[in-house]
């Protein structure tokens, strides 16, 4: 009960910050997923009354969007790079084999809520392609041999 | 007053100028994107920390891109301009205490000739400069994107005292006509033909945007200026505004580029200080000022009634096309919507003038272009060159051709609304309609180069499932055309062809051109139709016989190990994930193609490549 009403009194102050008004919409989307790390159902509820639109106004763009997560999201979030650059260089091979290392699919998030896979239509970092960014940090060339290394430094980290 | 303005502005740059004269000492680190993956950031904190420690009082700039991302990070010692390339944090103090302190060059870390094995002093020496003509980009490593002052000092902000001390808004949108500056963003439409719309239209408020939602995969140039250079785009916006008569602007940024959006806010927020944005620019009654909006992660957004969409806060839906954005843009005003990298072209030409911007490129396309050199190339990067290089200039002598003495295949442009160009076409010239006469388009610039190991079939499918996957839905042949081509091509590339699909395939595309109600539908057939013009060879193998000559397709390949190349060493056997490879130590092993479900582990890790794909 205290979560939601702490999700519903952030996401009023949110909406508040971008002018109340259904014009910002997208940021008001992109600041909720950034509090929670995804967009709360409660959260967007909130956020149709406070911009005074229908709930499936809200629900139409945080579906449309590929940025937006309705589930949530593990700590560390893994996005492999499907631009064509990094095709050509074999990103499907890379993502064969985070599938496999990780144990899920792309949209989908280990029982350890550790992490996400995600795919990205090019992250714009062609040149060092294939590319895959773990959070903030861009990781260039990587081969199969790399990926082993960075989830068990993420593991070591953590433990 | 007006002339006040312009007194303004260069009193403030020519004072600016003084400090960085022609025999300053300064260091430049880029930190463009790919310099910064590579560590750049750690190697100009050493290279501060270790200035303080000798007791020299040198000034590091971190830059904006300087486009040769294969051989980041990039220190410049100025004034020699002594170009280091890939440089570690440990090549710090020897750089600090010889380089910087003596003048002494350090030979390892210059570029050598791949050929000529000589060693390369400067930017300009090197093969993948030279030809290059950087007047745009080029800017990028001579200031810190974060600071306006720098970018007065390289005339920043001239051409807009310029525009408002002595110039009325016809005579603007007259020069951008003379110059012929047409869209960078992909459809290569005329500037001015747009400006001279807005202005005329009626209805108030009248918007100007840049669109910075650079999603075409494989194009990351708009990115660069955004990051890099930011005031320039700001420049060029405000210049555009008051030619069109509009007090509000928007820069619409992907998602993706958090850094882009750090520096445009800087650049804003600093802009508006010195009173060259918001109310009465440089003392004179004209006003205008920039939001920023950012993306989520939507490729149709770049189209501009799906970006007025999504500025408005709506899903990124697009229109039908017979309402013009020039008359009813953004919510239904008259708006000028134009790419980043056109904006950072309208300083340039009203400084140095239309008729010197004009005597660049070729007949219909004016000025230079810049791409993004990736994929199978050596010298991966962005490039600028003048409108008019051919394709094999770009590959073969700035991106010193093809890795590992593989053959060329085919260069991709245009992004999923372009085209793949064989071999055979490599001589013609590009430019706006060159590439759109060869089945492909200039696009944002993106130029991705493929060897033999490529599929264009695998290729084709890539790009149909891209723009599946990005297709709004709301018109029918975008929606049910695209997703059926797509189903044919997985079908082909799963060894599951069948007579009859490339004829399918282009009875299709031409249903889904013709039908879509935007450009992301109507040019969504061009990778198909390129791949099929130039490598029907391709399509037929895959379907006739079965086999993927690039040895891409899963389903149509096997693995087996050349007995004579195999030491026996069991680094493949390590990494196997299905226990497919078998053998005894020091004897060539064997794969069980039973097991096999040919994810290339032990491709990567065969130091002897003894792989054979086939």
């Amino acid at each position: 009960m205290t979560k939601a009403m702490s999700i519903a009194a952030k996401t009023k102050q949110i909406v508040k910050k971008h002018g109340g008004d259904k014009s910002g919409m997208i940021a008001v989307l992109q600041d909720i997923q950034e509090a929670f790390n995804y967009l709360p159902k409660e959260a967007l509820k909130t956020a149709a009354k406070a911009m005074n639109v229908p709930f499936s106004r809200v629900y139409e763009a945080a579906t449309f969007y590929t940025a937006f997560s309705l589930k949530p999201r593990g700590k560390n979030v893994v996005k492999i790079c499907m631009g064509t650059a990094c095709h050509v260089r074999g990103a499907a091979v890379l993502q064969d084999k985070f599938e496999r290392t990780l144990g899920i699919k792309p949209g989908e998030t280990t029982k350890d809520k550790k992490f996400s896979l995600e795919t990205v239509n090019c992250v714009g970092a062609c040149a060092l392609g294939p590319v895959v960014v773990i959070n903030a940090d861009y990781h260039g060339q990587v081969t199969m041999k790399k990926i082993d290394k960075i989830i068990d430094n993420i593991n070591k980290e953590g433990a | 007053m007006k002339e006040n303005s312009d007194v303004q502005v260069h009193q403030v740059a020519n004072e600016l100028r003084l400090n960085y004269g022609p025999n300053k000492k300064f260091i430049t680190v880029c930190a463009g994107t790919g310099c910064r993956a590579y560590g750049s950031l750690k190697v100009k904190e050493a290279l501060e920390a270790e200035l303080k420690k000798q007791n020299m009082n040198v000034e590091v700039l971190a830059t904006g891109c300087l486009g040769f991302c294969e051989k980041g990070p990039m220190v410049v010692i100025h004034p020699d301009k002594y170009f280091y390339q890939s440089v570690k944090v440990e090549d710090v103090p020897e750089i600090v205490s010889k380089t910087v302190a003596k003048g002494e060059v350090i030979s390892r870390l210059f570029y050598r000739h791949p050929e000529t094995q000589k060693t390369l002093f400067r930017e300009e020496d090197l093969p993948f400069y030279k030809k290059q003509l950087r007047v745009v980009f080029g800017k990028n490593g001579m200031i810190d994107p974060t600071r306006i002052d720098d970018y007065l000092t390289i005339e920043g902000y001239q051409a807009l005292a310029k525009v408002l001390s002595e110039m009325t808004p016809e005579q603007v949108i007259n020069e951008v006509k003379k110059a012929g500056l047409r869209g960078r963003g992909g459809g290569g439409f005329h500037a001015a033909v747009k400006w001279e719309g807005v202005r005329k239209a009626h209805g108030e408020p009248k918007y100007v945007i840049a669109n910075g939602d650079e999603g075409d995969p494989g194009a990351y140039m708009d990115r660069s200026l955004m990051e890099g250079n930011p005031h320039s785009i700001i420049e060029g916006m405000i210049i555009g505004a008051y030619a069109v008569g509009s007090h509000e602007g928007y820069i619409y940024v992907r998602n993706e580029y958090p850094l882009a959006v750090t520096h445009l806010t800087m650049a804003i927020e600093a802009a508006r200080e010195k009173g060259l944005l918001g109310k009465n620019i440089l003392g004179t009654d004209f006003s205008f000022d920039i939001k920023i909006n950012k993306g989520a992660g939507a490729f149709v957004c770049g189209e501009s009634s799906a970006l007025f969409a999504s500025i408005e806060g709506r899903a990124g839906e697009p229109r039908a096309k017979y309402v013009h954005a020039v008359e009813k843009g953004l919510y239904d005003k008259p708006t000028v919507l134009n790419n980043v990298e056109t904006w950072a072209n309208v300083p340039l030409i009203i400084n140095k003038g239309a008729d010197w911007y004009a005597s660049i490129g070729t007949e219909g396309s004016k000025g230079t272009k810049i791409f993004s050199l990736v994929g199978k190339i050596n010298n991966t990067g962005l490039i600028e060159v003048p409108m008019g290089t051919t394709l094999y200039e770009i590959i073969y002598d700035m991106g010193g051709g093809i890795p590992k003495g593989r053959k060329f295949k085919a260069v991709q442009t245009g992004g999923p609304s372009g085209g793949c160009i064989p071999e055979s076409l490599l001589d013609i010239p590009v430019d706006f309609d060159k590439l759109y006469e060869v089945g492909s388009m200039m696009g944002s610039g993106g130029m991705i180069v493929m060897d033999d190991t490529s599929c264009m079939v695998d290729v084709a499918r890539y790009f149909t499932t891209f723009l599946q996957e990005e297709s709004c839905g709301k018109c029918v042949p975008c929606r049910e055309g695209v997703r059926r081509m797509k189903e044919i091509l997985d079908d082909i590339c799963a060894g599951k062809g069948r007579e009859g699909d490339v004829e399918l395939l282009e009875k299709i595309a031409t249903g889904v051109a013709d039908g879509s109600l935007c450009a992301l539908g109507g040019s969504a057939p061009n990778p198909v139709l390129s791949t099929i013009k130039y490598f029907r060879d391709e399509y037929e193998a895959h379907i006739k016989e079965h086999r993927c000559p690039a040895g891409v397709c899963k389903a149509l390949i096997t693995y087996s190990i050349d007995a004579e190349k195999c030491t026996g060493c069991g680094a493949c056997i390590k990494v196997c994930p299905t226990q497919a490879i078998s053998g005894e130590k020091k004897k060539a092993h064997t794969i069980d193609n039973n097991k096999c479900t040919r994810c290339g582990a032990c491709i990567e890790s065969c130091k002897f490549e003894s792989i054979i794909v086939k």
